[in-house]
């Protein structure tokens, strides 16, 4: 199941914004994510807003492409208004977007550029599952416009993707990752640790094979179990252990050395790169306090100070924009104490790190410097930049800094 | 309610009061143990009396407020006048309600002191217990008449042949003297009532003396002050009279006088041998002191009625309101109980793990609790106490002596000596226990005086015991480990050298005043043990690593550590993710508003709460 929405305010059915997400908008950049809500079967640890064939309700894939591009035009209309900035990346995400075929995609990129507008050298990326490409339908994305795929690769242990029931061979990736550079594009692989049953050199074992492809980017996540997941169930049952966090925190820190080691940069919590060109430009667009405008069900959107997400379900979305309503249910307009807690939030998270004029309670950092949370050089230069203990205790760092709600 | 019989009052016409001749006047109490059904026995009294009528008729009348009847203990006494007629004579039956409990020993006394005679009345099914035991021997130290009474024959457990040979055994006589009552049913009550007429003397005073009355309870009504019951002993005292309080020369204006029955009832007096009460406009019980006596202003008595002092607090506590917002509530809270409760003490105090609270002064761990008690319900607090301390002598090297109540109060450097309170305790069980009570005495570094058999299978244990070791959990444990058959009572006996020691805990390296105790050397090792093993449960883990150190001065004793935090991240923060991020935070740290700091360690109050109340549930458990 997924997870639910936040509780906010009613979206104006039109999606018109309120004139304060016009502030500064010149300095900020205009992303657009698409999410494709499709999966061939759900893992049992995901709660991501996805479904699988029995779950549409009447909707079926081949029309996503379409009402996805409505959803661009509305995004069009709406932003009309402001001054005009074309996508600097775009981002297709899931589910499993390369369930839909090739050319589908391709047509929503198209889309993109036909309403909102792409510039030049933008990132365009798509997430992709191991099993559902291959060297074709890589060559018609790069072709089409894509720069970029994120493969889910999750472990080179088998085991351990039978416990988060991926399908995937993965013998099957050191081949895509090659097809995808064949095409010209950029790679990265994801990978969960954590896993029930997951011992530290499995772990070792999969940052090895993710590292031997020399792929230009990797995302590390410490598997979460998410309420309302079959992994939730089988943990509650006593049927699997639950994730132990000083074992995620070995993990983590096993997977920063041998990243490092191997020339891979941190440049965000889970994010590490071959160098700041091969960082994922639009993911640090969310870190940074970009707009960007997200488009299918369940899909968020920031402009500007204001948040807002659409229709869940797949059926929903496609009714909302039928009847040429804005798909979105509910938004937030953040005051200046939340928008205050998402900079330091987002902006700890990030090698660059957060301006100290930014940390409301700086009394505090000399303490977090003392237990070796904070790089006590950064901050000597007017930036508070997390080490590798303080990335682990990240959200202590940022009730540390930032005053209590009143 | 069970089925009572029909009533037939026999008292066509009461005697008015400040006219009713001594000779028909008699004074009486009724001693018992909690449960043993006193109260419901006083209810049948007032009803076959017709003092209380069927359609009033509240169950457990006398006991006025919520707590009392819930637990069954009557805190408060009074007095209830009722009319009784024997062989065409009529007759004033003054009924003293008597507190059940340890802890109001001296309000018991005065009680007693107000009687000619006492009913003993004894469960049918359970025996004579502890407490029952210490108010028959005050009984027959003030002289009363004792009429004995086992009460609840119509239970299937009961065992009246049994339990009256017990009863015969105890105060002498025959077995067949010992009356049978159902306070239930109403069997046996009316006999019991022409019983208190015959065996029970009458008063004697001198009716043209200067007024003497002595003062047995005080109780504070918020509609009209304070209430004083007395027992006129000589002369009388009349409406509108000036009064004179003999121990403060206090004086105050009568506004009312009159007799309970068992509503209030102005009368045109008291004369000598009655029990009434007295309204004077005074908000403060303080000012109308149990045991005290009272005579006129007019026609002032020379010479005080015996036995006064004042209420001396035996155990003391820290309370402090869990929402620390809550304690000026907390201080107008005190100052209202105050004015009904003349034994209660209290001053500010402040902790560095609780906050703002009151360090308060009891008679008993009862009275602690009942007070803690009426906090929560009448006031609508939610409290926290800290351990029960008693009150210390420490002198130091330099031949100073410090009286410490408060383990924060103990003296640092150098001790000579540490003199405690010791109680002379009696502990009655039936036999089969002796051995599980020897084991717990022992462990509370008892000293057994004597053990002697009372009836058939029961026991009567004397031991010497510090005060300090039956405040805290004795109580409990003693019923448990005799599966509740056992009951004390205990009375002060003076203080004793002992080898105490104060143990501090510290949390990195800072001291948490809250769990400060003060107890034997021997002991102090396991305090420390307890106490650091359950703040290592309760305590999250921070950012860095926290000692946790049990400390006689510098000495450490013992030591645990809450390894640090490690993970604290929300692995992925994408633009889905980041409202829901935000908003886990606020909640986060609105918890961490709640936190109280010890140096940089942050400490949810309820660990604190928990680690006090011994309520250890690891923090791993908590958090699901």
């Amino acid at each position: 199941m997924p997870s639910a929405l936040p509780i906010a305010d009613p979206a104006p059915s039109d999606g018109a914004l309120p004139a304060s997400a016009r502030l500064g908008v010149e300095e900020r950049d205009l992303g657009v994510y698409l999410h494709v809500p499709f999966c061939r079967v759900r893992c049992g640890y995901c709660d991501f807003n996805t479904y699988t064939a029995t779950e549409l309700r009447g909707v079926t894939r081949e029309d996503y492409a379409s009402q996805a591009i409505a959803e661009l035009e509305l995004a069009s209309r709406v932003l009309g208004g402001f001054p005009r900035r074309v996508a600097s990346t775009v981002f297709f995400g899931g589910g499993t977007p390369t369930l839909l075929p090739a050319r589908d995609l391709v047509r929503m990129l198209d889309g993109v550029r036909s309403s909102l507008g792409i510039a030049e050298g933008a990132e365009v990326t798509t997430e992709a599952n191991p099993d559902s490409v291959d060297p074709e339908y890589l060559a018609t994305l790069a072709a089409g416009g894509f720069t970029r795929v994120s493969f889910g690769m999750q472990s080179a242990v088998p085991h351990v993707l039978a416990t988060l029931d991926r399908t995937h061979d993965p013998e099957r990736i050191p081949l895509v990752v090659r097809w995808a550079r064949e095409a010209g594009l950029q790679v990265s692989l994801d990978l969960i640790y954590g896993t029930p049953g997951e011992s530290l050199d499995d772990w070792r074992r999969s940052l090895e094979q993710a590292i031997a492809q020399r792929p230009d980017h990797i995302s590390a996540y410490a598997l979460i179990v998410e309420q309302g997941t079959k992994l939730a169930r089988r943990v509650a049952h006593g049927e699997l252990a639950a994730p132990d966090d000083d074992l995620q925190a070995d993990f983590y820190e096993l997977a920063d050395e041998l990243l490092s080691s191997a020339g891979y940069e941190w440049y965000e919590v889970s994010n590490w790169s071959t160098g700041p060109a091969t960082r994922s430009r639009h993911n640090t667009a969310y870190w940074t306090g970009q707009d960007w405008w997200g488009v299918g069900p369940g899909a968020h959107s920031h402009v500007g100070g204001v948040r807002w997400w659409n229709a869940k379900h797949p059926a929903a979305y496609a009714q909302r924009l039928a009847e040429g309503l804005s798909p979105a249910v509910g938004r937030e307009t953040l005051d200046a104490e939340a928008r205050q807690l998402e900079t330091v939030l987002l902006g700890s998270r990030i090698r660059e790190g957060l301006p100290l004029e930014l940390v409301p309670e700086r009394e505090g950092v000399a303490a977090l410097i003392a237990d070796g949370l904070v790089e006590g050089a950064s901050a000597v230069n007017g930036r508070l930049v997390l080490t590798r203990r303080g990335r682990l205790l990240a959200d202590a760092v940022v009730r540390a800094i930032t005053p209590g709600r009143t | 309610m069970g089925e009572w019989r029909v009533m037939s009052p026999r008292s066509a016409a009461p005697l008015q009061p400040a006219a009713t001749d001594p000779s028909r006047i008699r004074n009486f109490c009724i001693i018992a143990h909690i449960d043993h059904g006193k109260s419901t026995l006083a209810d049948r009294m007032l009803q076959i009396t017709g003092v209380v009528s069927d359609r009033d008729m509240r169950a457990q009348y006398l006991d006025r407020m919520d707590i009392e009847r819930e637990r069954g203990i009557t805190i408060k006494s009074q007095a209830v006048r009722m009319p009784w007629s024997v062989d065409g004579g009529t007759y004033a039956l003054n009924m003293i309600d008597t507190p059940g409990h340890v802890d109001f020993t001296y309000e018991v006394s005065r009680s007693l002191a107000a009687c000619e005679g006492a009913i003993l009345l004894v469960d049918a099914a359970q025996g004579i217990e502890a407490q029952t035991l210490a108010n028959l021997y005050l009984a027959l130290e003030n002289d009363l008449e004792i009429i004995p009474v086992l009460n609840k024959i119509d239970l299937p457990a009961a065992d009246p042949d049994k339990y009256a040979r017990e009863l015969a055994q105890l105060i002498g006589g025959d077995p067949e003297d010992v009356m049978r009552v159902s306070g239930k049913t109403g069997v046996g009550v009316e006999e019991l009532l022409d019983r208190v007429v015959e065996r029970i003397p009458a008063p004697v005073g001198d009716a043209s003396a200067a007024p003497r009355a002595m003062i047995f309870d005080s109780v504070y009504d918020s509609y009209r002050g304070v209430v004083t019951y007395v027992r006129m002993i000589d002369g009388s005292l009349n409406p509108r009279e000036r009064i004179q309080m003999m121990s403060t020369k206090a004086v105050h204006d009568i506004l009312e006088i009159g007799v309970s029955s068992p509503e209030p009832t102005p009368s045109q007096g008291l004369g000598v041998g009655e029990v009434g009460y007295l309204i004077t406009g005074v908000k403060d019980v303080r000012q109308s002191k149990v045991g005290d006596t009272v005579t006129t202003a007019a026609k002032p008595a020379t010479q005080a009625l015996e036995g006064y002092t004042d209420p001396l607090p035996m155990v003391f506590s820290g309370i402090y309101p869990i929402d620390g917002g809550d304690y000026p509530d907390l201080r107008d809270a005190l100052d209202k109980l105050k004015l009904s409760d003349a034994a209660l003490q209290y001053e500010p105090e402040t902790s560095v793990a609780l906050g703002f609270g009151f360090r308060c002064g009891f008679l008993g761990l009862l009275h602690l609790e009942i007070v803690t008690e009426r906090l929560r319900r009448e006031f609508d607090l939610d409290l926290i106490t800290t351990a029960p301390s008693v009150i210390y002598e420490v002198t130091t090297e330099d031949k100073k002596t410090v009286v410490v109540t408060n383990p924060s109060e103990y003296p640092t450097g150098k001790i000579a000596s540490v003199s405690e309170p010791i109680v002379s305790a009696s502990i009655l069980a039936p036999k089969d226990y002796v051995g599980a009570i020897m084991d717990l005495c022992q462990t509370r570094r008892g000293t057994m005086r004597s053990m002697d058999y009372l009836g058939e299978d029961r026991v009567e244990l004397k031991y010497t015991l510090p005060l300090g070791e039956i405040v805290f959990d004795f109580f409990d444990q003693l019923k448990s480990r005799t599966q509740g058959y056992a009951s004390l009572d205990y009375e002060p006996a003076g203080q004793q050298e002992a080898d105490l020691v104060k143990v501090d805990i510290l949390l990195q390296g800072e001291q948490v005043d809250a769990f400060s105790a003060i107890v034997h050397k021997d002991k102090a090792y396991a305090y420390g043990v307890l106490m650091t093993g359950r703040l290592r449960e309760l305590i999250p883990r921070q950012q860095f690593e926290v000692p946790i150190q049990a400390a006689i001065g510098a000495r450490i004793i013992a030591r645990e550590s809450i390894r640090a935090m490690r993970k604290d991240v929300l692995a992925k923060c994408y633009g889905g993710d980041i409202t829901r991020k935000r908003k886990l935070l606020e909640k986060q740290k609105e918890g961490k508003k709640r936190m109280k700091m010890v140096g940089r360690v942050e400490v949810p109050q309820e660990a604190f709460i928990a680690a006090l109340s011994g309520d250890v549930e690891s923090k791993d458990k908590a958090k699901k």
